[in-house]
């Protein structure tokens, strides 16, 4: 009794004539977004737990193949649902995600038990004794926490193949990769697993792999969300955000999680940066428009296919009243690119020297004193893409490099972020292509860490920058592939941005189009 | 030819705990001494996905020790990561400041047996602190590591090489110490390691032909935790460089050999190598991204400043001048700073500055020096004394009385007037009264009453105390002199 008739009719109609019993619907309610969901446990259409269930079972069904999941607490997470129906039904008061099923990238922190891996075998048999700050807040508004999703080893990748743990693959090919590093968090929400998931974006870790899997994602302003509890990979760049199928399932989980928290020194306060209702006037368009169009962002090396989807993505704006202007970003591509991996890479070479199996992780044994445990427990505890970026840091700051790398990069993220503050004078935001690509195969960049450093091209300078973020839907390649629109905004203007994608998505139906695997179950 | 002159130039490096109750970047208690690992938590544990957040106690801690060094403070102060590996820093890196500190180029006066001396602050900064590692006895391949320290804060000074010699050295550490206990910035208890030095050591060996100086390779001394050591040390080093230097003028220079990183054997008495210049760690440094930059906002620096009370040494000259007190009690009295506050609050209240620092010198510091107490735990208020000096100015009890009463009133509690009234103990001012005594004094002792009037004036005091003890100690003192001589000469 959770949806309307005629659909519930289909379903047991499909059953009835495929010769197997009709069960609950349950692989259907997983085609709720979030918001419909929340709607249908309003109005007491369904409960948590059946939701739970149905999220349950596909994982079950899917896991095995995606590998978007690296662990799955089914039991607190039915714990967590039946307890949100009790409340419910006594109609004690409830959070904005109450008995809703969410992910959460296995770089966040969670206590009680479950692994916190970040996919690196590093981390040993370590059990977080905190949950991040978005976990409490996930908590806090009711949320059904399912699992913890697969990521490149400690955020550091574009494919989600550097997981010690074994890749994630794309549920619209499953030859092909999801993107990374949140490619677990954006294969589990394409799939259909679960509705919502949380992410972390250091150079597009959220966007890339929202766009190559056909979901929404979005990176909020430095300083939105607290970083308390993510698991450092590069400090000054990492944000925590929202993966959902629409936009207003990732304006849902961007509100649960936004706001000061004292314990990050770099989260805003909010008497200086307040948050707004982000679902109140998301239907409400940003008109006059203005939309800056990067001549950088359309350059040598984007795939035709993705361009032509892109710039129809923005005749329909244009349709919709909007203005296109070209804008410039000298600094952000190329030059982002190489900022990128001298901020990112001096920072994690710093973050990850706490790994080196005395107090706690793994520790490699047969060493013969104290510098050879340091230097055997981290040769065998880190993947190759980790060492290298580890080395590539390290490099960065010694004495007499400082100068040449590090201090440089930060100059020229000062011209980015100039970049970006000269270009929002003009317009309300920027668009072009999120990924260069649509999703590559397995395999097809690993022997090549430049190629496949070159996936974040468009996305890295909004984290140099510290501005918002977000990719959406906007149609596939001929092979089925989906591609995605970044939007980008000035700082702490998540709101506009969500209403900007908010007017696309209503004249187009991308974020409701699903992979067959997903279906297939309930077929 | 002759050898060149060797003129000894010392930095030095000084590491302090702050006294605030929680550790720099976690609510955590600093209490070291407690139960090994017992004042932990995932971030002074460098746990994954934790973050610092500042201390402001400590900030305003380092900044208060900074203005009374005569420091600028910037307008901008930032935090910097130094990495190094070591089992008692989790994170294998130390959140400290590199190129942008709290405070820079202040000074700090100081008495030295040569007179009094400027030394130069090069700068103030905050960082944390390490744990402690412990190695197994009896060979254990093995160590402990002890964490309730890390992540306590640290304020670093570091003077300029302003330093001459081994006694300066050890005057320098001195006067930083009583200048932050006076702040109450920190405690500076040396046994528990509150306190470490960290000189810097390098002989200026005349000049070169073209009239710069040259100097002796700079050897930093490290983590010396006594006042004793700090001076061995020193004087240690600087014979050492005396002595490598007349082996080999030519090639024991800074510009050949650069600087060492010794460590000290305080039982030998001798300096050892540690690292030399090749050795020299790459600390990596770059900004703190996990925390803000300190920008001061100027008007509460100046509240602070106008909070940093007046400092000892300028106050020993105040209470030379106006108080009119000796070098030596001046010193005494000033030292700490409660003490000199009581000080100045009983002379203002007897109005007897004289008299105040008599009973400070001689009953107050005897008192504290025999119970071990500081002047707060002291049962009795400036009132009080203040109140018994007046007694004895009016008369009322004479000064050897009043020392009993003062002793009373440290173990009974009780006021002088009170102690007077209940034991009466009032002296007898009644001239008829101690004619009596007097009397009384002649008449049993006749032998010593002709002594006097033969010439042995000293036959008067014995009278005089036969007299007082007639009067069971009570007789104001001049009165029965004055009737005495009197009695004797008339």
């Amino acid at each position: 009794m959770w949806l309307p008739r005629s659909t519930v009719g289909l379903e047991q109609g499909r059953a009835a004539a495929q010769g197997r019993p009709y069960k609950k619907n349950s692989m259907a309610l997983t085609d709720l977004t979030a918001c419909g969901l929340r709607d249908a446990l309003r109005e007491g259409r369904t409960s948590s737990r059946e939701a739970t269930d149905a999220c349950l079972a596909a994982i079950e069904r899917l896991n095995p193949t995606l590998r978007a999941f690296l662990s799955v607490d089914a039991d607190a997470a039915r714990r967590c649902a039946d307890e949100m129906d009790r409340r419910r039904t006594a109609r004690e008061p409830l959070g904005l995600l109450a008995g809703i099923p969410v992910a959460v990238k296995d770089n966040l922190c969670t206590a009680g038990g479950q692994p916190t891996t970040c996919a690196s075998r590093i981390l040993g048999s370590w059990r977080a004794p905190y949950d991040a700050h978005v976990v409490e807040r996930l908590r806090a508004e009711g949320a059904v926490i399912v699992g913890k999703t697969n990521l490149d080893e400690f955020a550091m990748g574009s494919s989600t193949e550097n997981s010690a743990f074994g890749a994630t693959r794309n549920p619209w090919d499953t030859e092909r990769v999801p993107g990374g590093s949140s490619g677990g968090s954006a294969a589990a929400v394409a799939a259909r697993m679960v509705p919502l998931a949380l992410g972390s974006d250091t150079g597009g870790s959220i966007r890339q792999p929202a766009a190559l899997c056909g979901v929404v994602g979005l990176k909020p302003t430095y300083g939105r969300v607290s970083r308390l509890g993510l698991v450092a990979f590069a400090s000054s760049l990492d944000q925590i955000g929202p993966f959902g199928r629409t936009v207003a399932d990732a304006a849902l989980l961007l509100q649960a999680t936004a706001g000061h928290d004292p314990r990050d020194s770099t989260s805003v306060p909010e008497k200086d940066q307040p948050v707004p209702d982000y679902l109140a006037a998301l239907d409400k368009p940003v008109l006059p428009l203005r939309i800056g169009v990067p001549r950088e962002f359309f350059g040598a090396g984007l795939d035709p296919e993705v361009e032509t989807v892109v710039r129809a993505a923005l005749a329909v704006y244009e349709r919709l009243g909007a203005g296109l202007v070209e804008v410039s970003l000298p600094h952000s591509t190329d030059l982002a690119i190489a900022t990128y991996y001298i901020v990112a890479t001096s920072e994690a070479s710093s973050n990850l020297a706490r790994y080196d199996g005395v107090h706690y992780g793994y520790r490699s044994s047969g060493y013969s004193d104290m510098i050879d445990m340091y230097m055997r427990s981290r040769a065998q505890g880190f993947g190759d893409e980790v060492k290298r970026r580890i080395m590539l840091g390290t490099y960065a700051l010694s004495a007499g490099y400082y100068d040449a790398y590090y201090k440089k990069a930060l100059r020229v993220r000062r011209l980015i972020r100039r970049d970006f503050e000269e270009a929002f004078r003009r317009v309300d935001c920027i668009m072009g292509p999120t990924s260069p690509t649509a999703a590559f195969r397995l395999g097809q960049r690993t022997a090549d860490p430049l190629a496949m450093y070159l996936s974040d091209v468009y996305t890295v300078s909004a984290n140099l920058a510290g501005i918002a973020g977000a990719s959406l839907p906007c149609g596939f390649t001929r092979a089925g592939l989906p591609v995605g629109l970044q939007i980008l905004s000035d700082v702490f203007t998540e709101d506009k941005l969500l209403r900007i994608a908010r007017m696309y998505e209503r004249e187009t139906d991308w974020t409701g189009r699903a992979p067959p695997m997903a279906a297939e179950g309930a077929a | 030819m002759s050898a060149p002159e060797l003129f000894p130039t010392i930095g030095l490096e000084v590491h302090m705990h702050l006294a605030t109750r929680t550790k720099l970047f976690c609510s955590c208690a600093v209490e070291y001494e407690a139960p090994p690992n017992s004042r932990v938590c995932p971030v002074c544990l460098g746990m994954p996905g934790v973050l610092p957040v500042m201390n402001e106690k400590a900030v305003e801690l380092a900044l208060r020790m900074a203005l009374a060094l005569n420091c600028t403070i910037p307008d901008l102060a930032k935090w910097d990561r130094k990495h190094y590996y070591y089992p008692d820093l989790p994170k294998n890196y130390q959140i400290s400041e590199y190129d942008k500190p709290l405070g820079v180029g202040g000074s700090l006066d100081i008495e030295t047996p040569q007179g009094p001396r400027r030394v130069g602050i090069l700068r103030v900064h905050l960082e944390e602190d390490a744990g402690k590692l412990m190695h197994a006895e009896g060979g254990g391949n093995y160590s402990v590591v002890d964490l309730n320290r890390t992540g306590t804060p640290l304020l670093e000074i570091v003077s300029e090489p302003d330093i001459h010699s081994a006694e300066e050295s050890r005057a320098y550490g001195e006067a930083l110490r009583q200048l932050a206990v006076y702040l109450g910035v920190g405690g500076c208890n040396m046994q528990l390691g509150q306190m470490r030095f960290e000189p810097n050591v390098s002989l200026r060996i005349g000049a070169d032909a073209a009239g710069r100086p040259r100097y002796t390779p700079i050897s930093e001394i490290k983590n010396l935790n006594s006042f004793r050591s700090l001076e061995r040390a020193v004087a240690f080093e600087i014979a050492r460089h005396r002595e490598e230097f007349e082996a080999d003028p030519d090639g024991y220079t800074l510009e050949k050999l650069g600087k060492s990183t010794r460590g000290w054997r305080d039982q030998e008495g001798v300096s050892f190598l540690q690292r030399s210049k090749e050795e020299a760690h790459d600390y990596r440094y770059f900004p703190e991204p996990d925390l803000v930059p300190f920008v001061p906002d100027r008007k509460r620096v100046e509240e602070l400043r106008k909070t940093v009370p007046e400092l000892p040494e300028k106050r020993r000259r105040r209470f030379i001048t106006e108080y009119g007190l000796p070098e030596y009690d001046a010193g005494v009295l000033t030292a700490d700073r409660a003490v000199a506050d009581f000080y100045e609050s009983v002379a203002a209240l007897a109005k007897d500055s004289k008299a105040a620092s008599n009973w400070m010198m001689q009953d107050v510091m005897r008192v504290l020096n025999e119970q071990k107490l500081g002047i707060a735990e002291l049962p009795l208020s400036p009132e009080g004394l203040a109140e018994l000096i007046g007694l004895v100015a009016a008369g009322t009890i004479n000064r050897i009385t009043a020392a009993g009463v003062f002793a009373k009133m440290i173990a009974t509690r009780k006021t002088a007037a009170e102690i007077v009234r209940e034991e009466n103990l009032s002296q007898v001012a009644d001239s008829g009264a101690i004619e009596a005594f007097v009397d009384a004094a002649l008449a049993a002792n006749p032998k010593t009453a002709q002594d006097y009037r033969g010439g042995k004036k000293a036959a008067l005091g014995r009278l005089m105390g036969e007299a007082m003890k007639a009067s069971g100690g009570k007789a104001n003192p001049q009165l029965v002199k004055d009737i005495l001589t009197r009695k004797l000469g008339g």
